[in-house]
């Protein structure tokens, strides 16, 4: 009976061990993260009215690095200079974070959305935004992600994030995004 | 249940609402040159109100062509006339307008009507009046016809047409439709492709998608148009008869299904496809499904429009470096560029007559619309509007109509062939884009 309590705390406190595997969306993700950010241990109050404490784990190097990964993960968008469809390297830790968990899970799948700010012909962006997209795919791809995992769809002009037509829109426009 | 409800947003909607100017033209730049015009108001011969004047749609198509102007009605010496026979040469003889347009309508059975006009040569009948002179003589047509009256703003645009091609020797472009996109981001289902009259009015939805709708363009007897789709998730080509509404999936090859472009004789579709790759152009048999490569190269290539004559496909192409406009030949594969000037060329379609280039032009960062000569080469660049993007030649190739950006809202622009003349499709519900003139009625 202690034995099953002490168990039952165990599996709270090291929340590590449930990271994200089964988490598809955004949100979940977000409330995975929530839910081990501080470094206390975590308290159970049962039914009877005693409570258990435990202690936070101790964190090896890679596991640091899964956790900061995990918050970089929540960056699902990737910038591009107009007309250039090269992964900027301010970009790379955020591909990098993304990559690493898709090569650790390799029945996820991500969908990589590519789009163009509204300068040029709607077709052209098209073909830009796809130039994008796969920039990204095959970044991905290098460090390891099957392209069996990633499918790519080019939204060119035709989903603008921002509505403004100003240069600062036109930069928030020109992306690539992580669908999971 | 959820592939069910998406079904029923999709569910090619037609709306029948009454003829509404949903897109009506505003004149922002005249011409001087315009010829001066006179338009008697058509004589109502009937006991209850007229249901509609159709000189009030011959005036605004004649205005709206850039060609003509119509001369104020205060100007105008006779009224309540209807035929050259009540036409008093003396009475117009200080008017200054090269022709008179002028009409009946009279109560012809249930819903039906007698139209009848004429079209004077008022030049001729003024050189002529000093003397007795047969007034069969200026009268340059005449016609006689019944119509209903659904048919008023259609039969005004028909008038139009043969005024205009008897005064300019130029088959008028007033019995067109146009193709094109709404977007209505506070909407569900944002994406609308809709088809109006050329002037905007009788405005009619030929589908709605939560997903975008893009490139819609219309056969050559302006039947069906082929448009991108995204309503999969993914890019694909469909072809939609706008009377029928039968559609038909054309192309979903995985990665860009685009660009769609009608050959000369119907039959086949040139499309952007990039599951080999880069974005290619291909020609797709619209019945077989056949498909054939027609670019091979890194770069992208894509925006394929034919030229009049089915022999060579007109597209744009980044192959060196920046995007321009390239020619290839269908039956070599040779391929021509086409365009030097500017930093950027690309979108381009080949007018009607074969002569002129209509494309996008970039110079010092500013997107605008375009002519090239095709036989001298000269590039004149046609608008000052924002963000111009495409292009679409009227059938008669006297006008274009493009996308473009105005008070921060994507909207609709004319400019003529010889960029003297601009007008605007003022600011609606949403953005419209990508419009699409259709071939001749």
């Amino acid at each position: 009976m202690d034995l099953n309590k002490l168990f039952k705390a165990m599996v709270v406190a090291l929340p590590i061990m449930a990271i994200s595997a089964c988490s598809s969306t955004s949100e979940s993700e977000t409330d995975a993260t929530s839910s081990m950010g501080g470094s206390e241990s975590g308290q159970v109050v049962s039914g009877g009215g005693v409570e258990t404490g435990g202690v936070a784990p101790i964190l090896t190097p890679e596991e640091q690095q899964r956790l900061k990964y995990q918050e970089l993960r929540k960056e699902h968008i990737i910038y591009f200079d107009f007309d250039r469809s090269s992964v900027s390297s301010e970009f790379s830790e955020v591909l990098n974070a993304h990559g690493d968990y898709l090569s650790e899970h390799p029945n996820v799948r991500v969908m990589i959305e590519g789009h163009a700010d509204e300068r040029g012909t709607p077709e052209y962006n098209i073909a830009l935004g796809e130039r994008r997209a796969k920039a990204v795919a095959k970044y991905l791809q290098s460090m390891g992600v099957s392209p069996s995992q990633m499918s790519i769809v080019s939204y060119g002009e035709e989903k603008p994030l921002d509505f403004t037509r100003t240069d600062d829109g036109f930069a928030k426009n020109r992306r690539a995004v992580l669908v999971y | 249940m959820k592939v069910f409800g998406k079904w029923l947003i999709l569910g090619l909607m037609f709306c029948t609402l009454p003829a509404k100017a949903a897109l009506d033209i505003v004149i922002t730049e005249g011409v001087d040159a315009a010829r001066p015009i006179a338009v008697i108001p058509f004589v109502w011969q009937g006991a209850t109100p007229m249901p509609q004047q159709i000189s009030d749609v011959v005036m605004s198509d004649l205005a709206r062509s850039g060609t003509f102007k119509p001369i104020d009605e205060l100007g105008l010496p006779q009224r309540n006339i209807s035929t050259v026979a009540n036409f008093d040469v003396k009475a117009w003889s200080g008017v200054a307008a090269e022709a008179v347009v002028m009409g009946s309508v009279k109560p012809f059975g249930p819903d039906q009507y007698l139209v009848n006009f004429e079209l004077i040569d008022l030049v001729k009948a003024q050189l002529q009046s000093n003397g007795p002179t047969a007034k069969a003589e200026y009268l340059i047509d005449s016609r006689e016809t019944v119509i209903t009256a659904a048919q008023f703003r259609q039969y005004g645009h028909r008038i139009s047409d043969i005024v205009y091609e008897k005064l300019t020797g130029v088959r008028g472009a007033f019995l067109t439709r146009i193709a094109y996109v709404v977007v209505d981001h506070q909407e569900k289902s944002p994406y609308k492709l809709m088809i109006a009259d050329y002037d905007g009015y009788n405005e009619q939805m030929l589908l709605r998608s939560p997903e975008p709708l893009m490139s819609p363009t219309w056969s050559p007897d302006a039947r069906k148009l082929a448009y991108v789709s995204f309503e999969n998730k993914k890019a694909e080509v469909f072809v939609q008869d706008i009377y029928t509404q039968q559609r038909a999936k054309v192309t979903s090859f995985p990665g860009i299904n685009g660009a769609p472009s009608f050959s000369p004789d119907g039959r086949k579709l040139a499309v952007t496809l990039s599951k080999d790759g880069q974005p290619e152009i291909y020609v797709v048999d619209i019945e077989t499904k056949a498909i054939k490569r027609v670019t091979n190269h890194y770069a992208i290539d894509t925006e394929a429009s034919w030229t009049p004559d089915g022999q060579s496909l007109i597209f744009t192409s980044e192959r060196g470096g920046r995007p321009q406009l390239y020619q290839v030949m269908l039956a070599s594969g040779k391929v021509t560029r086409l365009t030097f000037e500017g930093e950027w060329n690309l979108g381009g379609s080949i007018s009607p007559d074969g002569r002129s280039m209509v494309f996008v032009n970039r110079t010092n960062g500013k997107f605008n619309i375009a002519r090239m000569d095709l036989e001298t080469r000269f590039m004149q660049v046609l608008t000052t509007t924002r963000l111009d993007e495409s292009p679409s030649v009227a059938p008669n190739g006297t006008m274009v109509i493009y996308g473009t950006t105005y008070q921060g809202k994507q909207v609709l622009a004319a400019v003529s062939m010889d960029g003297r003349f601009k007008a605007r499709l003022p600011v609606g519900q949403g953005e419209v884009k990508s419009p699409a003139w259709s071939p001749f009625l």
